[in-house]
């Protein structure tokens, strides 16, 4: 374990080394940021809208009292959204598309003899490879959990149209009342942990594999289990000290 | 020029090299040889530093390139070009900017001297017009001289090559062994190259180092390798009834 914590720390300081070329590393990071930006739109946009409609189902159906004004589940369904299911649940899903997809690209191109061929041209091949892929993690995924927070807010007004559990106008105070920004900074602070997290992790496991295609298999799940634990120890640890 | 001294490399128990030492010279083909396990990619891993040597040094025109750290060693590798067993072509860049990527990273050239350049490494390579087709739309042999000509894009001072001819038919092997020759003697490149196929070893082994378990067993030329006595040599490169045949004639 210890062995591999080294090995991780110390390709992450290769990781960010002075390019070569800054504008050659910046092409790379505005097409890794189309990728993982762009490309993750849809799934974090469909799982939103759900799990935004479902929260507000399940605590207006909580809120059964008639002591406890439903416009409370307005205010519920905003603060889950906007401090654990947007980011933490989007960056389980980003950690599957996102996480899978470095560590199976790196890893190919390991065992194809792609980054030996970096190396030998003298390129920094963690450099390339990884950092541009950090960077346009940590910088998207802010943006696609601002995506999430505002489609979950509509999902949970949606599911108040359909369902008529909560009225629209109730959800909708209850949105409005008592909104703090901090919780917006924490999922904020939250997604780009996380971004570092997930594409740190998987391209650690992409880049050190050997052997074939079985072993960038073992990569990517490895890539996308570890990150996914991190991730969920991550999210422990900063909602502890911010809130 | 380039001088290999006393090169050893253990992994873990499993010594691979035990002291092997050769110099390569420039406008020659070098050519490495031996059985499958004897260690010729790993010593060719090791000269161009994909390896470190466990002991040994490997000199470049005079420069010790074993004692230089990442960043010295930057500029002799912008003068080594390699072509890989499977070419190992970036397959998410087309043919063009594949050849393009090193003179992106480590030239000044404007974008037109690029595209001159690729154009004119594609035409040496004899595939002019196939800049916009993709790694995954080449045939294996159209692979490997792409591979050659990003190889060759920075007009590098040492080739090396390791089995140029694995997975190609016969007539597309000697296309690329003969390719190689060419460019070897046209810019008096130090080529070496990994092999274990007999054409290319009699066709352009101008010097051969043959190595049987981890050692330097035998070093000449083609012509000399068809009178040697040593056995081990003779077991491996006369192995087939055709070669023996061949031996026979001479």
């Amino acid at each position: 374990m210890f062995h591999s914590l080294g090995r991780y720390i110390l390709l992450l300081r290769l990781s960010f080394r002075k390019p070569e070329k800054f504008s050659v590393y910046w092409a790379e990071v505005m097409r890794e940021m189309v990728s993982i930006g762009i490309g993750s739109l849809g799934i974090i946009s469909i799982i939103s809208v759900f799990i935004g409609a479902a929260t507000t189902i399940q605590v207006a159906f909580q809120l059964s009292s008639p002591l406890v004004p439903l416009s409370i589940a307005g205010s519920i369904a905003r603060d889950s959204t906007i401090l654990e299911f947007s980011p933490t649940i989007s960056a389980l899903v980003l950690a599957g598309r996102v996480g899978s997809s470095i560590a199976s690209e790196i890893g190919t191109m390991r065992v194809t003899e792609q980054i030996d061929a970096l190396e030998i041209m003298g390129v920094n091949a963690p450099g390339y490879l990884i950092s541009p892929k950090i960077i346009s993690s940590m910088t998207m995924f802010p943006l696609l959990v601002i995506v999430s927070i505002t489609l979950g807010i509509t999902g949970g007004y949606i599911a108040c149209l359909v369902s008529g559990d909560v009225t629209p106008a109730d959800y909708l105070m209850g949105v409005r009342d008592g909104f703090d920004g901090l919780t917006v900074r924490v999922a904020l602070v939250k997604a780009i942990v996380f971004g570092f997290i997930i594409a740190s992790i998987c391209a650690y496991q992409g880049f050190y594999t050997s052997g074939g295609a079985l072993e960038v298999g073992q990569s990517s799940t490895k890539g996308v289990v570890y990150s996914c634990v991190m991730v969920l120890f991550a999210d422990l640890v900063i909602t502890r000290i911010m809130l | 020029m380039i001088e290999i001294k006393d090169i050893h490399k253990t992994f873990g128990e499993n010594q691979v090299l035990k002291g092997i030492s050769a110099s390569f010279q420039p406008g020659k083909n070098n050519l490495i040889i031996g059985g499958s396990g004897s260690g010729k990619t790993t010593l060719l891993k090791c000269i161009v530093g994909l390896h470190e040597p466990t002991k040994g040094d490997v000199i470049f025109d005079g420069q010790n390139f074993t004692k230089m750290n990442f960043e010295e060693r930057v500029p002799i590798r912008t003068h080594i070009g390699m072509l890989f067993q499977n070419s190992a072509l970036f397959d998410s860049m087309t043919v063009e900017e594949n050849i393009i990527f090193p003179l992106n990273l480590f030239t000044q050239m404007s974008k037109s001297e690029k595209l001159d350049r690729a154009n004119f490494c594609l035409k040496r390579v004899n595939l002019e017009g196939k800049n916009k087709l993709f790694p995954a739309e080449l045939s294996g042999g159209m692979k490997k001289r792409v591979g050659i000509a990003r190889a060759i894009s920075m007009q590098p001072k040492y080739l090396f090559v390791d089995e140029p001819n694995s997975g190609l038919d016969p007539k597309t092997s000697i296309l690329i062994d003969d390719l190689i020759n060419e460019l070897t003697e046209e810019y008096q490149i130090t080529t070496v190259i990994v092999t274990h196929d007999m054409n290319s070893v009699m066709g352009i082994g101008e010097h051969i180092l043959f190595l049987h378990n981890g050692e330097k067993w035998w070093e000449g030329s083609n012509k000399e390798i068809a009178h040697t006595d040593n056995k081990e040599l003779n077991d491996f490169v006369f192995a087939s009834k055709f070669m023996r045949a061949a031996k026979a004639k001479l």
